[in-house]
């Protein structure tokens, strides 16, 4: 195999993988601080029964009214620890 | 630095080796959910997401932390044929997962190795064949970013593929780039 064929295969092989959204990436990367914030909400829940109960009757809003920045996937995580 | 210290340092609960880690295998991850199992716009964050959620949190699961790249493969590719499941389809019966994938997946796994063998170059060209080649910029925006005049940026990317070939040839002794054992 020649080298010009190498090359050629070298530039398949690097356009092969564009980058991710870096969106994406952000929120990937951005995961650690999300553990804390879900570890902070579950431990409160755990020592507080009302505001255990208020996750449960609606979480969202319990959870704004706590202070939390809710979003989509923090509100899914505690929802399943909230059931496991 | 080399995957398993990074690994060790994620389950030691360093955020900037988490960063670095998910920035290593963002773009394999991607292309696995994109490529292989052609999924798109909210399955494919989904998935994406999912993976490094799983991933974050089974780390301490690792036998071989050396062997991240396969496991995080093999996490992607279950994340992804979970996902098609759960879709509706014409037909329940056909298989999850679409033809080809184990082929486009090796070519992926040998674009992970052709991406290592480019971060061992020099900032430059590490740079200005990512650029080119997978940001897809033209000479000129090149030229502007990196500050230097576009009518030279031709010869400066056939030099930077030259080396590229050379680290990449010299970390995988006996192979070509096409994947043939010599």
């Amino acid at each position: 195999m020649t080298d010009e064929t190498t090359i050629g295969r070298l530039v398949e092989l690097l356009r092969a993988l564009p980058p991710a959204p870096q969106g994406w990436v952000e929120a990937a990367q951005e995961l650690p601080l999300a553990q804390r914030e879900l570890d902070e909400i579950v431990a409160r829940a755990e020592a507080d029964a009302e505001f255990r109960a208020a996750l449960v009757a609606d979480l969202e809003t319990a959870l704004a009214r706590a202070g939390f920045e809710v979003r989509p996937r923090l509100a899914a995580a505690v929802r399943r620890r909230l059931s496991a | 630095m080399p995957d398993a210290e990074l690994v060790r340092r994620c389950r030691d609960g360093d955020a900037n080796a988490w960063a670095e880690l998910v920035d290593r295998f963002s773009r394999y991850v991607y292309a696995i959910v994109v490529q292989g199992f052609r999924l798109q716009g909210h399955d494919a964050e989904d998935v994406f997401q999912d993976v490094f959620a799983k991933a974050y949190e089974n780390l301490s699961s690792l036998r071989d932390d050396g062997a991240v790249r396969p496991w995080l493969a093999q996490l992607t590719r279950n994340a992804c044929v979970d996902r098609i499941r759960a879709a509706p389809r014409e037909d329940p019966s056909a298989d999850v997962e679409p033809p080809g994938v184990d082929d486009t997946l090796a070519l992926l796994d040998e674009a992970l190795s052709v991406r290592e063998a480019l971060d061992a170059l020099s900032d430059d060209c590490r740079e200005m064949l990512d650029r080119f080649f997978t940001r897809d910029e033209s000479y000129r925006t090149i030229g502007a970013a990196l500050g230097i005049p576009s009518g030279t940026i031709a010869s400066r990317i056939s030099r930077c593929l030259e080396y590229l070939r050379q680290e990449f040839l010299g970390r995988n002794p006996g192979v070509t780039a096409s994947g043939e054992v010599q």
